[in-house]
């Protein structure tokens, strides 16, 4: 013991001023030793990536950059701006269709209202994400309402008031106000039922009859045919249609599909597992080969409403899947606990069950959304000219023949960009929802 | 509740109000709608069928089809052939497609999600950027785009590149590889083949016994690989090598011999497995993610060496998590493999639901048996599903 405390400490704090860690484990250098040379075979890997990369990125990026021709007015103008042909990429085929494939045929003279569509979107967009905007109820009626103000505006037309339509006015409104206020009683909505259904026989009993006669007509824009409509306008129609229609009826599936009543649960399964069943490609066909057949003799409507119908449903069913995952997700407690606070099936659900239900499903909601979005370039297959039908048709253009290459990373970053921020966007919601409680 | 049902005005309200009945009186008005509405579309189909002079039979599938099919590798068909056999030829073609590109999308996939786990920092944002550009971007897009490529960047047939040995050429008219030929003999082999999976099988059965009773364990895979590959070489060998290779040969115009891989079916299988490969990638990589360190330290606790770890411990708890996202993307490749059409590969729906369709009119009939093909391939792949799910379900207490 006593040997033991005659030595004196080899260190003594404070004495000695402390040293930087070692480079070798720190900084640049620290990391690049850690994540890229840490084992001979993590080397040997670094070498072959460095060694892809440097294959591929640097041509590249001469090919699509620095070599590129931005402005000229046919493939052969093109080649003789560079040094050889096909040394670059001839982005002056892009700019000079710019208006052909954002705008599709759309009269020239009435861009505006393109124009102004796309400016609602962007602000229905904004305001639907935003978290903490003013008037944040507002801005989601806005967004309810953008797919109907967005197909006046590009579609028009006046408007022809008739008898008919004045007394389905009437009906609505007067069937609408006194659900509400039985709703805010907490009353049933059976009413609200019945005056709907009164309103659609009226439909159809004025619609066949002669009280359909014009009193007088409103002149609104310009009527616009949906055949006019082309490229990424099209595009994104078919896309946001199918995404903003998709998620109501959805989650209407997936409680049809969770309910207790064995009939109304059957319909459901089978339309969700039909839909899921068979390739967009076919329901696509249907719609532009036999859907007429199903309608009574004579009457048929629009091609492109028809694919609408068709995007629509084929994007519910997923989004059923996806919205009966995050029901089941749900911890019975909640079922419970809303069954004994005397909630009704609909308060239950509204209040309690679907918020926390869609919160878990916004992965899959999302993807679904980016999967519709993707899809709808299979328009194309009916020979509907949306951004790729467009690009392709313009591809056969004697000016500008064989510039395939252009055109589709053209179109291919046109949908990294809108699916990538989709995706990103879900991630971050999915952080700011997280409210630490994992079932 | 006698002065509640006197204050109830009427029967009907009472139902409704009533939990159970009301269950009844819904389901009853919605088979009663769904049924008015499939009576008012058959009408209404029945009209128009006769108002355009058409009756509703498949008797079209005996006519003969007139048009050709440029690739059927598994059975003869001429123009001559009904529109049956072209419906056939076109569901063995989707088949091929979407069993070759299962395959390859998975090889591919499971790389690039083991890449993306890689402790190397550049190998896994490679595949990082790859996985999620690729799959941001329409598969139809990737096909018609690598179709183009195939076709325009690929020399033509009189200046194909030879990629190996003389006998792999690419051109734009497709790749073109050898083919083998099996002489006399050769159906040993195949036997030998089966005998020796079957040995192969039987012998890790008795090693898993023989593990079970007294902790010793056989290199099962090593030993089975061997029985695998030895036993057919042998009888292989022992039967005078009964196998020869047809190989390419460019003559005039064209090469003769060989097989030649259409370039719509290369893009068509490439650009479909590259796009679900990406997909797989993130399952893969979540799959093994979502087995929690914890088990690996308590593997290597009970003192299991790194391989042994990865086989008994993670390998069987990722796959839980990873199988039955992996069936739904086998499932969506099937499905996707339908684009077909854009590029002109004669699958099912370019075949039965395209041309057939076009030529004969009969779209309800064309498009109903399009429809039941791919409904009872999902149906297939998901009831295979289910039972693995079953099968590798957590036996929780």
């Amino acid at each position: 013991m006593a040997q033991n405390q005659a030595i004196p400490p080899a260190y003594t704090p404070g004495t000695h001023p402390d040293l930087p860690p070692p480079v070798r484990t720190t900084g640049m250098v620290g990391w690049v030793r850690k994540n890229l040379l840490s084992s001979p075979l993590n080397i040997a890997l670094t070498l072959f990536s460095i060694w892809l990369l440097w294959s591929i990125v640097p041509p590249a990026f001469n090919w699509v950059l620095t070599d590129a021709i931005w402005s000229a007015d046919t493939r052969k103008e093109c080649w003789a701006l560079m040094s050889a042909p096909r040394d670059g990429a001839c982005w002056a085929f892009i700019r000079g269709s710019m208006e052909l494939f954002v705008y599709g045929w759309f009269p020239r003279d009435e861009l505006w209202r393109v124009n102004l569509t796309f400016i609602l979107f962007a602000l229905t967009v904004f305001g639907a994400l935003r978290e903490n905007i003013p008037g944040k109820k507002y801005w989601l009626w806005f967004a309810a309402g953008f797919p109907f103000i967005a197909a006046y505006l590009l579609l028009g037309g006046g408007l022809e008031v008739s008898t008919f339509k004045v007394l389905l006015l009437a009906v609505i409104v007067s069937g609408g106000s006194f659900s509400a206020k039985k709703l805010s009683r907490g009353g049933y909505k059976f009413w609200h039922l019945l005056t709907s259904i009164v309103a659609l026989l009226s439909l159809y009993v004025f619609q066949v009859s002669d009280y359909n006669s014009v009193l007088f007509t409103i002149d609104g824009l310009t009527s616009v045919g949906t055949n006019k409509l082309g490229g990424i306008l099209l595009t994104l129609v078919v896309a946001v249609t199918g995404i903003a229609f998709s998620l109501p009826i959805g989650v209407a599936l997936a409680l049809g599909r969770r309910s207790r009543l064995p009939a109304l649960r059957a319909v459901c399964v089978i339309f969700i597992e039909f839909i899921r069943g068979v390739p967009l490609i076919t329901l696509l066909f249907v719609a532009s080969t036999m859907l007429t057949y199903f309608l009574p003799p004579g009457s048929s409507f629009d091609l492109l409403m028809r694919v609408l119908i068709m995007v629509t449903l084929f994007a519910s069913a997923y989004i059923a899947e996806v919205v009966r995952g995050g029901l089941q997700g749900l911890p019975g407690g909640q079922y419970e606990a809303a069954d004994s606070l005397g909630l009704t099936y609909w308060k239950a659900h509204r209040l309690i069950i679907l918020p926390q239900a869609l919160k878990i499903s916004i992965p899959g909601i999302v993807n679904t959304f980016i999967g519709s979005f993707k899809d709808s370039v299979l328009v194309l297959i009916i020979g509907m000219m949306d951004i790729l039908g467009l690009g392709r048709a313009r591809l056969n253009d004697p000016d500008w023949l064989g510039l395939a290459p252009e055109l589709y990373i053209f179109i291919s970053l046109f949908f990294f960009v809108s699916c990538f921020g989709m995706a990103r966007y879900s991630l971050s919601l999915e952080r700011k929802l997280q409210t630490g409680h994992k079932s | 509740m006698v002065q509640a049902a006197h204050n109830t005005p009427n029967l009907l309200l009472r139902l409704w109000r009533n939990e159970d009945s009301r269950g009844v009186i819904i389901q009853i008005v919605t088979m009663v709608v769904l049924f008015a509405l499939i009576a008012a579309i058959a009408r209404n189909v029945a009209i128009n069928l006769a108002d355009v002079g058409k009756e509703f039979s498949f008797g079209f599938l005996n006519w003969p089809a007139a048009y050709d099919i440029g690739f059927s590798p598994f059975i003869e068909y001429t123009n001559q052939s009904t529109h049956l056999r072209a419906a056939v030829v076109g569901l063995l073609n989707t088949l091929l497609v979407a069993v070759c590109g299962c395959i390859l999308a998975s090889v591919l996939g499971f790389t690039l999600g083991i890449m993306r786990l890689s402790r190397n920092w550049l190998v896994s944002r490679i595949s990082y950027v790859f996985v999620e550009f690729m799959r941001n971007v329409p598969v139809l897009i990737h096909i018609l785009a690598f179709y183009a490529l195939v076709v325009t960047l690929l020399p033509p047939v009189k200046k194909a590149i030879d990629v190996g040995a003389g006998a792999f050429f690419l051109s734009n008219r497709g790749f073109y590889t050898p083919s083998p030929v099996f002489e006399p003999g050769s159906n040993m082999v195949g036997i030998a083949i089966i005998l020796a999976i079957v040995v192969a099988l039987v012998f890790r059965r008795w090693a898993k016994q023989v593990q079970d009773r007294t902790g010793k364990a056989y290199p099962v895979f090593w030993i089975s690989t061997a029985i695998v590959i030895a036993l057919p070489g042998i009888v292989f060998l022992a039967a005078g090598m009964p196998l020869s290779w047809d190989v390419p040969v460019l003559k005039g115009f064209n090469f003769k011999g060989g097989m030649a891989i259409k370039p719509e079916f290369l893009a068509l299988c490439l650009a479909l497995s590259y796009y679900t490969a990406c997909f797989i990638a993130e399952i893969v990589r979540a799959g093994i993610l979502a087995v929690s360190h914890g088990q690996t330290e308590a593997a290597h606790a009970l003192g299991l060496q790194n391989n042994r770890t990865l086989q008994l411990i993670i390998i069987p708890q990722a796959l839980r998590v990873i199988v039955p996202p992996l069936c739904s993307q086998y499932l969506n490749l099937t499905k996707n493999s339908s684009l077909a059409i854009a590029i002109g590969y004669m699958d099912i729906t370019a075949t039965l639901g395209g041309i057939s369709l076009m030529q004969t009119g009969k779209e309800m009939e064309t498009m109903i048996i399009v429809m039941g093909v791919y409904l009872v391939i999902s149906l297939t792949i998901s009831s295979f599903m289910n039972w693995f799910n079953q099968r590798i379900k957590l036996t929780e207490r």
